[in-house]
């Protein structure tokens, strides 16, 4: 039972010059449970995308029962028996268990009509065979998350599939939903389906692991069995990178309390969130995707509303409602999601950098283009901003210089406090480094600062302070001088179940 | 080489103040310069064909029919723009020139009654704004629901009736001229009112908002657009020009009947989109949308000069819309393309159009043939 089913050989992706993936090995046997582990941008999902057939590799060869395939698109790869659960669920929300399960491969009557009788037999066998009790004439949309996963599993191991890939099945479960699913994925081991199993939950790797491949900017580390391994070396395997990058930071004297935030909850998200930023300070926000970050920073900012708490500006209790409100209060926000939030990629950059401000060029409503063109000229300048034109479209800029756009635009509007959700995600090294030199001038300036990241080594190199969010709650708060990637990432992913014991 | 060898050292040299110079797939991507060759093509064919096109008189009668269409384009352009549309214009229309009608056939005095038709419009317009803007319902559902509702309320004022007998004051306003010049009163009423509303969209940081909400409503929620304060206004604002272009009505014909303007939106929207107002919203101008009003009063206007059906007359410019959504799509496709090799897919896709265009003027000339051969 362990010959090898999948094996990806020096596999690299690169998108647009930037590579995501480096001469990566990765192996499967038949019958293991196999843990991707990394951080976030590490590099797993590409992996998977390229596993799925979603993506194509830039070199590297893969092997499939030791024969070496190219899949060009996600169906190549179901064909040979590759299923994928990812987080965002699947199924249809109104058709029942049964149907799910049997999608598009109905058992037909001599008719040619649907042979209800024939599937419901069919799929209550396998959900029996699974050990899974789900009501099978339920609306998909009924069930709960942990119910929907083990659908989908029923469903891939119904085609027979040979490699199921969970991409973070247990991130929204619950205790014994964990634990059901564990049996689930133990079962269907037994009949000889490899499992890679992606978790940021560390512990749960320790419980259903056979073996462990972690993955660090997106090369190879090592893989190992994962009795032979521990929850410190797997983390410092994760994250012992060399210290490649020199971070600007100049430390600013405490200053006054610009922003305090109390007990704050939007009542699904996050909890409980409390905190203080005081000006030229830069507060680093640390946890893993979905710790409720950008939810805190979209609450500040009016986006979305909270159910409790209460915001201080300058010890004035505020009540935000809308960004533009946010705004006039001396708030910016430069969002996560560049193309999504931060920019409207149709329109050229000077109408980018104006728009939160446009009062400033309008008399009486009417715009002085001559005005807002100086300024948004002068804002491009002084952010380095590379194009052809201000008149040229954000959509056809690169990533970077999108950023230093959105950056200028919110800049311009000379804010008190500046909160960055991910500002140097997806940009290149030396805009990533403009982008840290600004940082730290604002902050020297007097600027308020929240910087959310992912990225350890930037939250531990700009940050005077850190704070830790896991699944919406504070977890822990380091100073610059007590706070390491270890630390950090303890707390990042402790758990459920260490937190409940205490 | 500085330059290229290191990032940070390059500033203001890397950009410039003033727009590249336009490439020639840019023009073909202009859709108003194309609105106008077609409008010239329209009226040179329409002057051969008949002798009675380029009168003075006819221009000046037929334009003031089109100008409740016009009316009620001018806020529909706004409300496309930011993605949304307005599908209740016609029944609203229908409905405050009714309740004018039943005023008036009650004895109030013609202003009160206009003006009260006026605030009823717009109160319609204020409860599309309401439920689109503050319970947040898509505007196509909620305008095709007071699309109904509007016109059921105006059979409910006036029945089986109709109101007439308007005094000659009132019927100025759609039967009228300016002074002694052959200008109808609701041309110039329209002009100006375009003029406005152009000045709105281009100039003013109102307009902006609205590109900018037609474009990626997400991101102007983030920079501080009040997407709901404007998304309130632009209904509202629509019901009150619904219920002047009412007016307006009511005064050409001198009655008013429940059913006036039925289906008169569908003219609305296809003139906006004509223009080349992007029905997805974030593109488009206010200039395109009253040439292409201005195109197809002259083909209407040429058209029925030259006896062409109705029937005959709307399914060209049905043929026509579609061709306007089309080729933006195709002028799109040429410019991502130019970097690459020459390609197949597109030549087709100029063939295409060109076949249509063809397909188009055979139908034109084929469809009055007959009638032709009658006379």
């Amino acid at each position: 039972m362990s010959e090898i089913i999948l094996e990806l050989r020096n596999i690299s992706k690169s998108f647009s010059g930037v590579e995501v993936l480096h001469n990566v090995d990765f192996s499967l046997k038949t019958g293991e449970i196999h843990a991707l582990l990394g951080e976030n941008g590490a590099g797993k999902s590409t992996l998977v995308k390229i596993i799925t057939g979603f993506h194509q590799p830039s070199s590297g060869e893969i092997y499939f029962d030791e024969e070496r395939v190219s899949f060009n698109d996600t169906r190549d790869s179901r064909d040979v028996g590759i299923a994928a659960i990812y987080q965002e669920l699947s199924l249809f929300p109104d058709l029942d268990v049964a149907e799910n399960i049997f999608i598009g491969r109905q058992p037909l009557n001599n008719t040619k009509m649907v042979d209800w009788r024939k599937l419901y037999a069919e799929a209550k066998k396998l959900l029996d065979s699974l050990g899974v009790k789900i009501d099978l004439k339920q609306k998909a949309r009924n069930l709960s998350i942990a119910e929907q996963q083990m659908v989908e599993i029923a469903r891939a191991f119904s085609i027979n599939a040979r490699v199921l890939i969970m991409d973070e099945p247990t991130s929204s479960l619950t205790l014994n939903e964990v634990e059901d699913l564990f049996r689930l994925v133990r079962n269907i081991r037994k009949n000889g389906t490899a499992v890679i199993f992606i978790s940021h939950r560390l512990e749960e790797l320790f419980e259903i692991a056979d073996r462990v491949t972690v993955l660090r900017d997106g090369s190879y580390v090592d893989t190992k069995p994962i009795a032979e391994t521990n929850r410190e070396d797997l983390i410092r395997m994760m994250v012992g990178r060399s210290i490649s990058e020199q971070f600007p930071k100049i430390e600013v004297p405490p200053s006054d309390v610009v922003l305090s935030v109390e007990n704050l909850s939007n009542g699904t998200t996050f909890g409980d969130v409390s905190f203080e930023l005081r000006r030229g300070e830069i507060l680093g926000f640390a946890g893993l995707v979905g710790a409720g970050r950008t939810d805190v920073a979209n609450t500040i900012f009016g986006i979305r509303g909270a159910t409790s708490g209460t915001i201080k500006l300058d010890g004035q209790t505020v009540s935000i409602t809308s960004p533009r409100q946010a705004m006039a209060l001396g708030l910016a926000y430069v969002p996560e999601d560049r193309l999504q939030h931060g920019l409207i990629p149709q329109m050229n950059i000077t109408k980018n950098i104006t728009l939160p401000r446009l009062d400033r060029f309008s008399q009486v409503g009417w715009i002085q283009i001559r005005s807002e063109n100086k300024e948004a000229f002068e804002v491009a300048c002084q952010m380095e901003v590379r194009a052809t034109s201000i008149q040229q479209k954000t959509r056809e800029l690169s990533g970077g210089n999108q950023q230093k756009v959105v950056l200028g635009k919110w800049l311009s509007t000379n804010p008190r406090i500046l909160i960055l959700d991910e500002p140097t995600r997806g940009i290149d090294v030396g805009t990533k480094a403009a982008v840290h030199m600004l940082m730290t001038k604002l902050a020297a300036e007097g600027m308020a600062i929240i910087l959310i990241s992912s990225e350890l080594p930037e939250i531990l190199g700009m940050s005077d302070r850190i704070i830790v969010m896991r699944e919406g709650y504070i977890t822990a708060e380091f100073s610059r001088e007590a706070a390491t990637q270890e630390k950090i990432l303890t707390a990042a992913t402790e758990d459920v179940r260490t937190r409940i014991q205490q | 080489m500085k330059s290229q060898a290191n990032p940070q050292n390059t500033s203001a040299a890397t950009i410039s103040e003033r727009a590249t110079r336009r490439s020639l797939t840019d023009v073909f991507k202009n859709w108003e310069l194309l609105l106008v060759v077609l409008i010239i093509i329209v009226v040179l064919v329409n002057t051969r064909l008949s002798p009675y096109f380029l009168n003075a008189k006819n221009i000046s009668r037929t334009s003031s029919d089109f100008m409740e269409i016009g009316l009620m384009m001018l806020p529909m352009v706004f409300i496309v723009v930011t993605g949304n549309i307005d599908l209740s214009v016609a029944s609203n229309m229908g409905m405050s020139a009714s309740f004018m009608g039943l005023l008036h056939n009650m004895g109030v005095n013609i202003w009160l009654a206009a003006l009260a038709g006026l605030a009823l419009g717009t109160l319609g317009g204020v409860l599309n704004g309401y439920l689109i803007a503050k319970v947040k319902l898509p505007s196509l559902v909620v305008t095709l629901g007071t699309y109904a509702f509007f016109r059921g309320i105006a059979y409910g004022f006036l029945g089986d009736q109709a109101a007439r007998n308007y005094p000659a004051k009132f019927t100025y306003l759609g039967q009228g001229r300016v002074g002694g010049s052959l200008i109808p009163v609701s041309v110039a009423i329209f002009i100006g009112l375009a003029i406005i509303f152009g000045i709105i969209l281009h100039a003013t940081k109102f307009g902006r908002h609205l590109y900018a909400i037609g474009n990626n409503e997400e991101a102007a929620k983030y920079s501080g657009v009040p997407i709901d304060k404007i998304k309130f206004s632009l209904f509202v604002i629509s019901g009150f020009m619904a219920a002047f272009a009412g007016l307006v009505l009511a005064a050409r014909f001198g009655s008013t009947r429940p059913d006036n303007g039925t289906g008169l939106e569908l003219a609305v929207i296809t003139a906006t989109v004509l223009g080349g107002v992007d029905i997805d919203g974030g593109k488009g101008s206010m200039y395109g949308a009253v040439l292409s009003l201005l195109l197809i009063g002259l083909l209407r206007f040429g058209m029925g000069l030259v006896n062409i059906q109705s029937q005959v007359q709307s399914t060209i410019i049905g043929l026509l819309l579609i061709v306007s959504i089309f080729l933006p799509h195709i002028g799109q496709r040429i410019a991502a393309n130019k970097a690459t090799r020459f390609r197949w897919k597109t030549v087709l896709a100029v063939v295409g159009i060109i076949a249509l265009f063809v397909l188009f003027f055979v139908f034109f000339f084929w469809s009055r043939a007959p009638v032709l051969a009658e006379i």
